[in-house]
């Protein structure tokens, strides 16, 4: 429809989703004496970045232990099987790398 | 985030600095904008273990503070009142935009990344009615879903939605149940894969000719009114439909892709052909009329013919210039199609299919090596996943089959003004009626 000239068009965005906060999980206070696993996410050399942050952490932060621990399959997959050993033998986790 | 979310872990995700803006604007949509990151320089592929050590024992590029400060600090500092409270918003837009003058409207479609950045047809209102006569649908049908990558969220859209793009596109009303088709896939044309992906459509049945489809001579390039404006309307509704394609947040190819401005839109030649179509391969008859979508076209190998004495081992070295990960779709003019019948005997599209999985194969060794079988398909054989777990145990010098069989697909498609012949790297998604959407 033109009116004085203009002209009125239709929007071409389609339709977004809600957005609802998610939880966050309450932080420690101390990582000393705790597990911190170190999650690879087996993309392109994440797991030689995520060793060399595991040696920082034996170096530096002796009383943190952590475990280095590769997905099961490809990061575009979930892996319930990984994030429930997490959570039952674990206390943090670092994931890496995205690229 | 689904670590820290759904499993309450402590979390911190890294990433490379290249990725700043878009994981902070996912992890917004997701409803997590605390969420701790913390950042490297790009890139993590090729550097030594002393170099990754440096980036560990170095700063975050985006703060500017050290890599493991940041790292305890996501860890163990308390999340602040704003970062923990209530959290809702919603992105919908109107359906109507101001109305304003012509330059302006295309100055507002250009700024706002809703275009290809070339010129569009404004979809005044009269424009979307005409397109949305040529369907019984209703406009506000919702048609699908889609998004850019695996991490981003889905957004919908209805038939309207899809016919504002087509008309932006240039399509004439009577394609429309194409461009339906390709929108109802849910496939997008815009992938933000950082290698640059483009997608395929080959439209197959009668529609090809009732719209004045191209399969023939330049099928594949601008010759064609039908298919150049609905591979647009498909890269348009795409973008435009998934939540963006913009630099940077939704868009990371890393080069581009000039493919991704019609989507390598065209007809299978089924006249020329002397095989069945593409789509009654996949379950279609050949009186209906369908359109196929391929997705991750970016590596592509070139020949003309089929020579009497080594066309196999001809073959075999475009196979194995391939991207191991992108399967190959051959793309055959109707001449070369021929020959691959008069030198290999194949009578069906299914023997050459079977010839040409035998005959891809290279060391094992030298396929898991590949960075991106590293990344994509490395991670699935030690999971166990078929039939890359077997392939994993041959030995190094042991040569495999670099494809799967069910990967490997063939379209008919040229004027047969010479047999040059294609390979398209490439993943067959899935062929939808068009039919349906008329």
């Amino acid at each position: 429809m033109t009116t004085n000239g203009k002209i009125t068009t239709l929007n071409p965005v389609g339709f977004a989703p809600k957005v609802t906060r998610k939880p966050l999980a309450p932080r420690l206070d101390t990582l000393e004496g705790r597990t911190v696993y170190l999650v690879d996410c087996r993309f392109d050399d994440s797991d030689i970045f995520l060793k060399q942050m595991q040696a920082w952490f034996a170096e530096r932060m002796p009383g943190v232990r952590t475990v280095f621990k590769p997905i099961s399959s490809v990061y575009l997959n979930d892996d319930p099987a990984t994030w429930n050993e997490i959570k039952a033998r674990g206390h943090a986790a670092i994931l890496g790398v995205g690229h | 985030m689904t670590v820290e979310a759904t499993y309450g872990v402590p979390t911190v995700a890294m990433h490379t600095d290249k990725f700043d803006t878009v994981v902070r604007q996912v992890a917004t949509h997701n409803g997590m904008p605390g969420l701790r990151q913390v950042f490297v320089p790009q890139p993590i592929m090729g550097k030594t273990a002393a170099q990754l050590r440096a980036y560990v024992d170095g700063v975050d590029p985006i703060t500017k503070r050290p890599v493991m400060q940041e790292v305890l600090d996501g860890l163990t500092r308390p999340f602040d009142a704003a970062e923990l409270g209530p959290l809702e918003f919603d992105r919908s837009t109107p359906r109507l935009l101001p109305a304003d003058t012509e330059d302006n409207l295309h100055r507002l479609f250009l700024d706002s990344e809703w275009t290809d950045r070339l010129p569009i047809v404004l979809p005044t209102e009269e424009r979307v009615a005409a397109m949305l006569a040529a369907t019984h649908r209703r406009p506000d049908e919702v048609v699908g879903r889609m998004r850019p990558t695996h991490f981003r969220e889905y957004w919908e859209y209805t038939v309207e939605k899809v016919a504002v793009n087509a008309v932006m596109a240039g399509a004439r009303p009577e394609y429309f149940p194409v461009i339906l088709a390709l929108a109802s896939t849910g496939v997008s044309a815009r992938g933000s894969s950082s290698s640059s992906v483009a997608a395929m459509a080959v439209v197959n049945g009668p529609v090809r000719q009732e719209i004045g489809m191209n399969a023939g001579t330049g099928a594949l390039g601008p010759y064609s009114h039908a298919n150049a404006t609905i591979g647009r309307a498909y890269g348009l509704l795409s973008q435009n439909l998934q939540g963006g394609s913009t630099v940077g947040q939704t868009y990371l190819g890393s080069m581009g892709n000039s493919y991704a401005y019609n989507s390598l839109t065209c007809a299978e030649n089924e006249e020329r052909s002397p095989w069945e179509p593409f789509h009654v391969q996949h379950g279609f008859r050949p009186t209906d009329s369908a359109v196929s979508v391929f997705s991750g076209c970016r590596s592509t190998a070139f020949s003309l013919g089929l020579r009497e004495t080594y066309w196999r081992e001809h073959v075999a070295n475009m196979l194995r210039g391939m991207d191991p990960h992108g399967p190959p779709t051959l793309l055959l003019d109707p001449i070369t199609a021929r020959q691959f019948i008069d030198r290999g005997g194949f009578s069906k599209k299914d023997a050459l299919i079977d010839w040409l999985y035998e005959t891809a194969r290279m060391p094992a060794g030298e396929y898991w090596d590949y960075q991106l079988v590293q990344n994509y398909i490395y991670p699935r054989a030690t999971f166990g996943e078929e039939p890359w777990a077997t392939k994993l145990k041959a030995k190094p010098e042991e040569m495999i089959p670099i494809f799967r069989r069910e990967d490997i697909h063939i379209v008919v498609v040229g004027g047969e003004t010479n047999g040059y012949w294609r390979i398209m790297g490439c993943n067959y998604q899935k062929t939808a009626s068009v039919d349906e959407w008329r």
